[in-house]
């Protein structure tokens, strides 16, 4: 069990338990942020778009060509964006600092 | 137009397709809304080429057979689909609904049911500072004639299919810029080489970036305002074609006086019916104590529903359950 912090559109963070096993996109629309996830986790929208904002993105898995292709349909992508599906939490990945991206 | 049926259903995606089949065998004739300009719900606009592996018997499905299979298996009912179109309103009528869709189709049906997933789809829209100024005068999201294009300067923006076959099409009658955050592009390959060459041939331009901002007045768009890594800048435009796919949100259902839970509709797990009485709510779209969003979920609440269907189509008649293997009255209705 670690903590990831996420940053609201409000500019609120929050502390969240993470879990290994679950996506980071699940840790987030579990703690009732507000995270659309309309395809529900299966890599087919772009709803639940994040910026990972420190070094933690080095532990991330690569992204690949279906989620790149997702980001296609997402607005204001930066390096450091991902979509929330596509990360499954580990360990280190405890501290991880995100920022949902806007709507 | 004025249609009669016995059961309008709202969206067509498995579920609603499935809810034919059941509601067929039980002598129930369905008319089907649907926003998305095909059929299949989100399995054919977003995943068509996804397998699934929790359809029961299939080991292994991709989306659009999934459509396909139940397309097949609902053909003997014979089900009219209403497609491009949105269910707007409802008004009771003295047998049961009127349902106007937003190409003025009515329908008339005792019952209705709401298959609608996670809503319908509309295009996603830039969130780009006034857009709705601009929406419908100098910004599409659909192209339905493109003589209004005709030597204008049009800004597309997007790497989808659309993108690319608005830009390969409009390329010979417009000033014709693309913009897309990168050079690579998830469209068909005859599509992104067609562009390639046009590029290359200098009859479009290409633009790495995304829009910022939109400069321009009283809803004509005069440029827009890209960013990519090396600054900021400015391509002069008339139109501005943004693809950025769909997305899905809950739409006029929400304004029909039936009780939600957040953007879903509460039903009870013995008849699937919402706090309106003969109206029903099937699949993603809505919610119950143990609710999982799965299409076998869907299908299970779709033959609970047609049975509680039947009684209000038909209130005398007694309805006797049989089996599709044995039946000689059912393998007629299926056309065996």
């Amino acid at each position: 069990m670690g903590v990831i912090k996420v940053k609201d559109r409000d500019g609120g963070v929050h502390k969240l338990k993470a879990d290994k096993g679950s996506t980071i996109m699940e840790i987030i629309r579990d703690a009732g942020l507000d995270i659309e996830a309309a395809c529900g986790g299966c890599c087919a929208c772009a709803t639940c778009h994040v910026y990972v904002m420190n070094d933690k993105i080095e532990k991330l898995n690569a992204i690949d060509d279906d989620e790149e292709s997702m980001l296609d349909q997402a607005f204001d992508v930066e390096k450091n964006s991902r979509l929330g599906c596509q990360i499954e939490y580990t360990e280190e990945m405890n501290g991880m600092e995100l920022t949902l991206a806007p709507q | 137009m004025l249609h009669k049926t016995d059961v309008i259903i709202i969206g067509a995606g498995p579920v609603g397709l499935f809810a034919v089949f059941e509601l067929g065998l039980l002598n129930l004739k369905c008319h089907l809304v649907d926003n998305l300009d095909k059929i299949g719900g989100q399995c054919s606009e977003l995943y068509p080429e996804k397998p699934i592996y929790d359809i029961p018997a299939y080991p292994k499905i991709l989306g659009q057979e999934l459509i396909d299979n139940l397309m097949l298996q609902i053909k003997p009912f014979e089900p009219v689909f209403h497609l491009n179109q949105q269910a707007d309103s409802i008004k009771k009528v003295k047998d049961g609904w009127e349902l106007t869709t937003s190409e003025n189709v009515i329908i008339e049906s005792k019952c209705i049911v709401v298959a609608a997933g996670a809503g319908s789809f509309v295009p996603r829209r830039p969130p780009l500072e006034g857009i709705e100024e601009f929406e419908n005068k100098s910004i599409f999201y659909a192209i339905r004639d493109k003589s209004k294009f005709k030597d204008k300067k049009i800004v597309i923006a997007g790497g989808g299919d659309s993108a690319l076959d608005w830009t390969n099409d409009l390329a010979s009658i417009a000033d014709v810029t693309l913009i897309h955050r990168r050079k690579d592009f998830r469209a068909a390959p005859d599509s992104v080489s067609k562009m390639l060459e046009l590029e290359n041939d200098k009859k479009i331009n290409f633009k790495l970036g995304q829009l910022t901002r939109l400069i321009g007045k009283d809803g004509n768009l005069n440029k827009v305002v890209y960013k990519n890594e090396d600054g900021i800048g400015e391509i002069e435009a008339d139109y501005l074609l943004p693809f950025f796919g769909l997305k899905m949100e809950l739409g006029p259902i929400a304004n029909w006086g039936i009780n939600l839970d957040e953007n879903l509709i509460k039903v009870d797990t013995e008849k699937f019916e919402t706090s309106t009485p003969t109206i029903f709510a099937i699949g993603d779209i809505n919610t119950y104590p143990g609710k999982l969003k799965l299409i076998l979920s869907g299908f299970h609440e779709a033959t609970l529903m047609a049975q509680k269907c039947f009684s209000y189509s038909f209130p005398d008649k007694k309805n006797i359950f049989r089996y599709t293997t044995s039946s000689k009255d059912l393998h007629k209705k299926l056309g065996v």
